[in-house]
C-alpha cells in the first residue's frame, strides 16, 4: 500500500463559533471563501476584461469537474479533453447549424460529455490506477483522431463564427457583459452541484471507495456503479464547460480535444489542490492568467507548465489552497 | 470466389504497407519494452519515454551536425548519453516518489516530458531536421521477390528484434536479470541479501531510457527529427501496453510488432481507420480480457 495516498485531505480542526455562517453544506471557512468568490464574480467584470474572466470561469468549471473524479473518487483521468473538446464541438454545431439558443446549445455539449463519459467510463473503470490513466488518455487520443477526420468538426479549421444567439430566444448574448452573467451563472450552478454531490450520501460512498475500495465493496456497495456515475457526472460538467467556452469565443477547435488540454486540467487541479473545494478554481485562475501573459513566449509556456508539475509533485502536493488550509488549520 | 481474389489482389498491392507496418511495430515493441522494464522495477509509468525517444534522435543529429560523428557510433553513444540523463533524473527527482501513490510518478514524468519537449522546441523550432541514413544502408532497395523494401527499414526491424531478444535474455537468463526479477517481487528481501537495490533501480531506469533513445536513433532517418516526434507516439504505445499487459517482456514485444502489422493491414483495407485501429483493439481487449493479452490480473 502506498504510504501517502494521492489525495490525503488536509488535517482538519473545524473552526468553532459564529454559527449561522455555515451554509450549503460548507463549513465556516468555506462559507467565507464562497462569499469572497461570489463577490469576485459580481465585481470582477468591472475591473477585468470580461472575455478573459469568461475563459477563466470555463476552465475553472472544467477543473472542478475533473477534481470530482481525482479528489473524491481517486481516479486520475488523463483524457478529460475529450469531454471538454467534444462538448465544445457539439455546442458549436448546435448553435450554428441547428440554430439552438445558447442554453440549449450548452446543454447539448453537456449531453455529449455524458454519452462519451458513459462509453469511455464503462471501458476505463475495468482497470485501476495507472492503467486507468493510460486508458483514458488513449481513448481521448482516439477521439482526437476522429475529430481530425469527421466532417462536422471542420478538421484543422474547426467550427468557426459560432453565434452566441439569444438566451431563451429573448436576450441577445452578443454583448460580452450579457454573456458574462450567463457564464458566471453556469459556473456557479456547476460548482454548487459538485459541492452538493460531494456532501450527499452518494459522495460519502465515493470517498469510502477512494479510501478503501475492498472494504466499501464488502459493505455491499457496487463500487463500479458509483465510479461510473461519478465519471459520467464529471464528463457531463466538462462537456458543459467546453460548450460554454465554444460559445464565448465563437469557435471550437482541435486544441480543446488534444492531449495537452487533458494535461492542463490535471495541472490546474494539482496546483490548486487535489480534493479541495476551491483549489481547482484557484489553479485554473493561475494557469489561465499565466498563459495570458506569457502567450508571446511560445514554448516557454510549456516549459513553465512542466516545471510547475515537477515542483507540485516533489514539494507542494497539497497545492495552493491545500497549503493555505493547512496553514489556517481549516478545510477549504 | 471473386471477392477473395479481389481481397488477395488488394493485399498484394498493399503488401509494402504491411511491411512498413512492421517498422512501426518495431518502435512500438522497443518503446513498450522499455516502459515495461521501468514499470516492473520502479512502479512508475515513464511518461517522459516519448521525450527520451525524441532526445535519442536529437542527440544522434547533434553528434552528426556538431561533431561529425556518424550513425553507427551514434547508435551506441546516443543511448549512453540519454541513459546518463536518465540516471540524473532518477537520482534527483523520481527516487523521491517511491513511497507515494504511483500516480505521482506519472504526473512527475509528464511534467518532465513537457519541459524537455519545450526546451527542444525553443532551441530547434517545430519543423523537422533531416538525418541521412548511413551509407551502407542507403543504397538500392532490397528485392524481396514480391516487393522492393528500402534497406534501412529492413535494418530497423532486424535491429529491433535483436535488441528485444537481447533484453529478454538479460532479464530471463542472466544472474543480473535474476536479481532484477527477485527485486521486482520483493525489494526489501533482496536488499537484505546484500544486493544494492537502489543502484539497481537507477540502472534499470537508465536502461529503459536508453532503449527509448536507441529507438529514437533508429527512427531519425525515417521520420524527420523534430521535438514532437515522441509525444503522439507514446500515447499509442500506452494503448499497446494496455493491450499487451506489462507482465511479460516477450508479450510486450509480440504485441508491439503485432499491432504494427494490424495497423499496416488497416492502411490497406480501410485507410480511414488506420489512426484509430489500435485504440479500438484496446477497447475490445478491455472488454474481453481486462488484464491484457499477456497480463497477470
Amino acid at each position: 500500500m502506498a504510504a501517502d495516498t494521492l489525495t490525503a485531505p488536509p488535517e482538519t480542526s473545524r473552526a468553532r463559533g459564529l454559527p449561522g455562517l455555515e451554509m450549503l453544506g460548507f463549513n465556516r471557512a468555506q462559507s467565507i471563501a464562497f462569499l469572497l468568490l461570489l463577490a469576485f464574480l459580481v465585481v470582477g467584470p468591472f475591473f477585468l476584461y470580461p472575455v478573459f474572466l469568461m475563459k477563466l470561469l470555463c476552465f475553472a468549471l472544467f477543473a472542478c469537474a475533473f477534481n470530482l473524479l481525482i479528489g473524491y473518487v481517486g481516479l486520475l483521468s488523463f483524457g478529460h479533453a475529450m469531454f471538454f473538446g467534444m462538448g465544445g464541438y457539439l455546442a458549436a454545431h448546435a448553435a450554428k447549424v441547428w440554430g439552438f439558443s445558447p442554453e440549449l446549445a450548452i446543454l447539448t455539449g453537456g449531453a455529449m460529455g455524458a454519452v462519451l463519459g458513459l462509453l469511455s467510463g464503462w471501458l476505463a473503470i475495468r482497470r485501476q490506477g495507472i492503467y486507468f490513466a493510460m486508458i483514458t488518455l488513449a481513448l481521448a487520443q482516439m477521439i482526437y483522431f476522429l475529430c481530425l477526420q469527421m466532417r462536422f468538426t471542420g478538421g484543422e479549421d474547426g467550427i468557426q463564427s459560432v453565434p452566441r444567439g439569444r438566451l431563451f430566444g429573448l436576450f441577445d448574448m452578443s454583448p460580452d457583459m450579457s454573456m458574462y452573467w450567463l457564464v458566471a451563472a453556469i459556473f456557479l450552478i456547476g460548482f454548487l452541484l459538485i459541492n452538493r454531490v460531494i456532501h450527499s450520501p452518494f459522495g460519502q460512498v465515493l470517498t469510502a471507495i477512494r479510501e478503501n475500495e475492498p472494504r466499501a465493496v464488502s459493505l455491499g456497495y457496487k463500487a463500479e456503479n458509483y465510479k461510473l456515475l461519478a465519471f459520467v457526472l464529471s464528463a457531463t460538467l466538462a462537456g458543459v464547460a467546453g460548450g460554454t467556452k465554444a460559445l464565448v469565443f465563437g469557435i471550437a477547435t482541435l486544441t480543446d480535444v488534444y492531449w495537452a488540454m487533458s494535461g492542463e486540467v490535471v495541472l490546474m487541479t494539482l496546483l490548486g489542490g487535489l480534493g479541495t473545494v476551491f483549489g481547482p478554481a484557484v489553479g485554473a485562475a493561475v494557469i489561465v492568467t499565466m498563459q495570458n501573459y506569457l502567450a508571446e513566449f511560445g514554448a516557454w509556456v510549456t516549459i513553465i507548465q512542466g516545471a510547475i508539475f515537477v515542483i507540485c509533485v516533489i514539494a507542494f502536493r497539497a497545492g495552493i489552497v491545500g497549503e493555505i488550509a493547512r496553514w489556517l488549520k481549516v478545510r477549504l | 470466389m471473386p471477392v477473395l481474389e479481389d481481397l488477395l489482389f488488394q493485399l498484394e498491392l498493399g503488401l509494402p504497407q504491411v511491411v512498413l507496418g512492421l517498422v512501426n511495430g518495431a518502435f512500438y515493441a522497443l518503446l513498450s519494452l522499455g516502459l515495461a522494464v521501468i514499470f516492473g522495477m520502479l512502479n512508475v509509468i515513464n511518461f517522459a519515454h516519448g521525450a527520451q525517444f525524441m532526445m535519442g534522435a536529437f542527440v544522434a543529429w547533434m553528434l552528426m551536425a556538431w561533431g561529425g560523428i556518424g550513425y553507427w557510433p551514434a547508435l551506441v553513444l546516443s543511448p549512453l548519453i540519454v541513459g546518463a540523463f536518465g540516471v540524473v533524473l532518477e537520482k534527483t527527482l523520481i527516487s523521491r516518489l517511491y513511497k507515494l501513490d504511483h500516480l505521482y510518478g506519472l504526473l512527475l514524468t509528464f511534467g518532465l516530458a513537457l519541459i524537455i519537449e519545450g526546451l527542444f522546441r525553443n532551441q530547434f523550432g517545430s519543423s523537422g531536421l533531416p538525418y541521412a541514413p548511413p551509407e551502407a544502408l542507403a543504397g538500392a532497395p532490397v528485392d524481396l521477390g514480391f516487393m522492393f523494401l528500402p534497406k534501412y527499414r529492413l535494418w530497423v526491424v532486424a535491429a529491433a528484434v535483436v535488441m528485444s531478444l537481447a533484453t529478454w535474455l538479460v532479464i530471463e537468463k542472466t544472474r543480473l536479470g535474476a536479481y532484477l526479477r527477485a527485486a521486482t517481487e520483493n525489494a526489501a528481501l533482496v536488499q537484505a541479501f546484500g544486493v544494492n537495490v537502489p543502484r539497481m533501480v537507477t540502472l534499470t531506469y537508465a536502461a529503459g531510457v536508453a532503449l527509448a533513445a536507441f529507438a529514437g536513433v533508429l527512427a531519425a532517418p525515417i521520420y524527420s527529427v523534430n521535438p514532437q516526434m515522441g509525444s503522439s507516439l507514446i500515447i499509442t504505445v500506452f494503448a499497446v501496453v494496455v493491450i499487451g499487459g506489462m507482465g511479460s517482456i516477450l508479450g510486450s514485444v509480440l504485441t508491439g510488432f503485432g499491432l504494427g502489422l494490424v495497423e499496416g493491414l488497416t492502411k490497406v483495407f480501410y485507410p480511414e481507420a488506420s489512426s484509430t485501429v489500435i485504440f479500438v483493439i484496446m477497447a475490445i481487449v478491455l472488454l474481453a480480457r481486462p488484464a491484457g493479452l499477456f497480463g497477470r490480473a
